[in-house]
């Protein structure tokens, strides 16, 4: 009998975390044939930790208070870049640069973030697919903001980030003044390997933020609402208002992993930066092991290392077992897609088999 | 002082033309228990509904009548007010946060918390929870219930009666809760489980708190209430000391709701003998509709009806034996298996089924009566339809279709404009006549209504119920009416099945006494011989 127990256990254990599980497989055979060096895996994987982690983070409360995955944070991005590309024009450097950046951003983060919020609040259970367009629709904002305005209502000095038609800003804007301001602001390396400590402490942070949240009444309110909105609004929560404010929350703490992710980086691509932001960050968590319903925090970091695990090594282990590096390149966009969309299909199966189940309670027997 | 808690005067209520409850009185004492029964529609819920001020009262025009809770006039116009004010509901479905512990959800939105700093920026949504304050708070509650709970057990992978106990001692954690509405509080617990429930109500109403208790299991009612209140049609037909009164009583003081316009017809004791389907051991998994082991002989050229109380399953049986819902068991129907969850076999076989989601599953809105009469008959039986090239191309024959059309409009006396009106522009009536048409048409053996009546007027009722009882006489096609209204079927079925708790728990002729019907609606069953009453 505990036998049997325990066999069904693991196989609960495997299906609950079959997503992280077959990642850890594809790794473990890909690393040998990609021929990287340990130190230099690690080293990557520290980079791309300190990186990613923060815009991973900020998904974490709109899950939450039930909202799923909040594709809407690339609003936040955006509200990040343009802080990025006003201090860059001022040339405000290193980390005034960087905080001055996320000054500007936070009041158009929340402006986002509350229209979002109060978007979703009109499709409810369909916040996913909502929040998805709306990115859409503001990239369009942006666009018009970034080309046309900036250098034409609002005064951009510096000739290197104008386009050559007068207004506009550049494609590409260099970042030299914050490069890795934040990542190496405490140097500190073992065996040749640098750690960048300064984000990790952001990041350890935030971390312990959220853990704290969790156990305040506003984060006990959001585990109510986003389980069931309608007992929740009939103890008397503020439903709606609950939902704006974590969706306003995800909205400026994406700003600010936007900010980080691109410090590390060091170049800003003023029209593709912020696309990718919020599918590669959903991918990532779900490859750790997240489902639309539940989220914690070593799913974030489980999964931007498996993720990105995969991204450094397919490349290489493409090249050597076929003879092409596309491969990599084709496995990456494809992976991070079908994770979604897999990850999507299972939630509602499992939603679906365990209402059935729950019917079946009730029955007697036949 | 008095002890007086609440009274309720001259409440009515109607809905648009509808009137649901006629100048009720009620009064509760402090730490008194009181009953209220009544079938379904009998004003309960409504009533219940007044005294919280649920929104739906005052968008539907308010109410007449007075509310006084403890000598003072009041009227709520949200439920908070009524919860503020020292009301508390316990749901027939748990209104619990399923990933939560039973100390969370006992304590849901009036947790203990904690000071800090961003309290002064962010305001108290920022304070922390005071999780070992919450525990206290909720053992404390629990204790008063006198049961065992674990409060550190997530409610989802709770048993039932675990549940309901959590509930109710989120009410009563409440400091100023006074007055409890316990909605059918034992319908999901088993026998042991009711048990300590009922202690535990006692036990409350023992500490001052005034108790209404509503519930259909009977038996229960007489044993833990002091006073009894019966509603039918929106009036009290019964007020009496529980001491003084029986089930037997009660039963027949809630059915018999009057029916208007409806046909007398005289009492006709036919025998049938051939069965023409017989079911075994039949579950059908249909949401709010369970069926869970149905055992019913159906016999060729009798109109049997299956009645029940909403939620009890009466519902899933023609469900699941038409293969709209996945079922199991065993159905035979002329002496052959009938395989289930396939809805094209039954139709085939010639079985019809008229739905009770006229709208939904029984009609295309958007088409016309005419196809809406013609499509099941096209597509089981090939009828109104055009064969070129040795059946390659089938075509739609349209005026084999209208003149079946004007046929069936002109026998069931359809009020339409011409054929092809949308069925979304008729009445409620007129468009259930167009259901009972298209199943016609298949010209079935054995045909499932379910609700004829529902949401349609008084005049379409009795013609609706002729029609049927109709077919049955002149075309000997074997009927099972399934209907909450117990009166319209005592009015055409030959016998009534009566469903509870997903079971049948009694098989009656139609011209039994409608008492003998209500005891079986409450689960008692009236053993004949000796005319003690049990409850299953």
């Amino acid at each position: 009998m505990k036998k049997r127990e325990a066999a069904f256990n693991l196989k609960r254990f495997l299906m609950a975390n079959i997503v992280p599980i077959i990642f850890i497989l594809l790794s473990i055979f890909a690393i040998p044939i990609s021929q990287f060096s340990a130190s230099y895996l690690i080293q990557e994987m520290l980079i791309r930790l300190a990186r990613n982690s923060f815009l991973v983070l900020s998904l974490l409360i709109p899950i939450i208070a039930g909202m799923g995955l909040n594709f809407g944070m690339v609003l936040g991005a955006m509200a990040g870049q343009i802080g990025l590309i006003l201090v860059s024009d001022w040339k405000v450097i290193g980390l005034p640069g960087m905080a001055l950046a996320a000054i500007i951003s936070t009041p158009l983060a929340i402006a986002l973030g509350w229209m979002c919020g109060a978007i979703l609040n009109k499709a409810k259970g369909r916040e996913m697919v909502t929040s998805y367009i709306l990115g859409f629709f503001v990239n369009g904002l942006y666009q018009l903001v970034v080309l046309y305005l900036f250098g034409y209502l609002v005064p951009i000095r510096s000739p290197e980030l104008v386009l050559s038609r007068g207004y506009g800003i550049r494609n590409a804007v260099n970042l030299l003044g914050i490069r890795n301001c934040l990542d190496y602001c405490i140097p500190l390396t073992i065996h040749g390997i640098k750690i960048p400590l300064g984000t990790f402490i952001v990041i350890a942070v935030f971390s312990f933020f959220i853990i704290w949240f969790r156990r305040t009444k506003l984060g006990q309110d959001m585990r109510a609402v986003g389980q069931d909105m309608e007992v929740a609004r009939s103890a008397g929560i503020p439903v709606e208002r609950t939902r704006l404010i974590s969706i306003l929350i995800s909205t400026v703490l994406a700003a600010y992993g936007q900010i980080i992710f691109l410090q590390n980086i060091g170049t800003l691509n003023t029209y593709n930066s912020h696309e990718q932001a919020g599918m590669f960050a959903i991918a990532a968590l779900l490859v750790g092991g997240a489902s639309v319903a539940k989220a914690t925090l070593p799913n974030v970091f489980v999964g931007v290392i498996l993720f990105h695990l995969m991204f450094v090594v397919s490349p290489m282990a493409g090249k050597y077992l076929i003879g092409q590096a596309q491969l990599g390149e084709y496995f990456r966009v494809f992976v991070s897609y079908g994770v979604v969309a897999v990850a999507l299909v299972i939630y509602e199966w499992r939603r679906a088999r365990e209402r059935a189940y729950a019917r079946r309670m009730f029955r007697g027997e036949a | 002082m008095s002890s007086t808690l609440l009274r309720m005067e001259g409440i009515t209520k109607s809905f648009f033309e509808n009137t649901v409850l006629r100048n009720v009185n009620l009064t509760l004492e402090r730490g008194e228990i009181l009953g209220l029964v009544g079938e379904n529609g009998a004003g309960k819920s409504t009533l219940m509904n007044i005294l919280f001020g649920l929104p739906v009262i005052f968008e539907t025009g308010g109410f007449e009548g007075k509310i006084y809770l403890e000598g003072q006039e009041v009227c709520f116009t949200s439920p908070l007010q009524a919860l503020d004010a020292g009301i508390g509901m316990v749901h027939q479905e748990f209104s619990l946060i399923p990933g939560f512990t039973a100390v969370e959800n006992i304590v849901l939105n009036r947790e203990s918390t904690l000071y800090n700093f961003l309290v002064e920026i962010f305001g108290e949504r920022l304070a922390t929870l005071d999780y070992p304050k919450m525990k206290d708070r909720a053992i404390r509650a629990i204790k008063r219930l006198e049961v065992s709970i674990d409060p550190e057990m997530i409610i989802s992978e709770m048993p039932v009666g675990h549940k309901q106990f959590t509930e109710i001692a989120r009410e009563i954690e409440k400091e100023n809760t006074r007055l409890l509405v316990l909605d059918e509080p034992t319908a999901v617990l088993t026998e042991s489980e009711a048990e300590i429930l009922l202690e535990a109500v006692k036990r409350l109403a023992s500490q001052g708190i005034g108790i209404i208790f509503i519930s259909h299991r009977l038996q229960e009612v007489l044993e833990v209430s002091n006073r009894i209140v019966v509603l039918r049609d929106g009036e009290i037909t019964l007020e009496k000391k529980a001491s003084e009164t029986n089930i037997r009583e009660i039963a027949s003081a809630m059915v018999g709701r009057r029916i208007e316009g409806l046909t007398t017809r005289a009492a006709q004791e036919r025998v049938f003998s051939t069965p023409t389907m017989t079911i075994e051991h039949l579950w059908v998994d249909m949401p709010g509709e369970t069926v869970r082991d149905v055992n019913l002989t159906i016999y060729k050229g009798e109109i049997l009806g299956i009645g029940g109380l909403a939620g009890q399953g009466k519902l899933g049986i023609a469900n699941g034996i038409m293969g709209l819902y996945p079922a199991g068991g065993k159905v035979t129907f002329e002496g052959q298996p009938l395989p289930l969850n396939d809805p094209t076999i039954p139709l085939k076989k010639g079985i019809g089924f008229v739905s009770e989601d006229r709208r939904g599953v029984g009609l295309i809105l958007d088409e016309g009566i005419a196809l809406n009469i013609a499509f099941t008959a096209m597509q089981i039986h090939e009828l109104y339809i055009k064969k070129f090239l040795g059946g390659v191309v089938k075509w739609r024959d349209d005026r084999a279709i209208m003149k079946a059309a004007r046929e069936y409009i002109n026998m069931l006396a359809i009020k339409c404009l011409h054929e092809n009106q949308k069925v979304r522009e008729l009445s409620g009536g007129n468009q259930q006549k167009v259901c009972l048409a298209r199943a016609f048409a298949l010209n079935p053996k054995l045909l499932f209504v379910s609700e004829p009546t529902r949401g349609i007027d008084v005049g379409a009722k009795s013609l609706v119920l002729d029609m049927i009882y109709k077919r049955n006489r002149e075309q000997g096609t074997t009927i099972v009416v399934t209907s909450s209204e117990l009166e319209e079927m005592r009015a055409i079925c030959d016998r009534i099945a009566i469903v509870h708790e997903g079971k049948i728990a009694g098989i009656l002729p139609a011209s039994t006494d409608s008492s003998e019907f209500g005891l079986l609606l409450m689960g008692a069953k009236p053993t004949v011989e000796e005319g003690v009453i049990s409850v299953g």
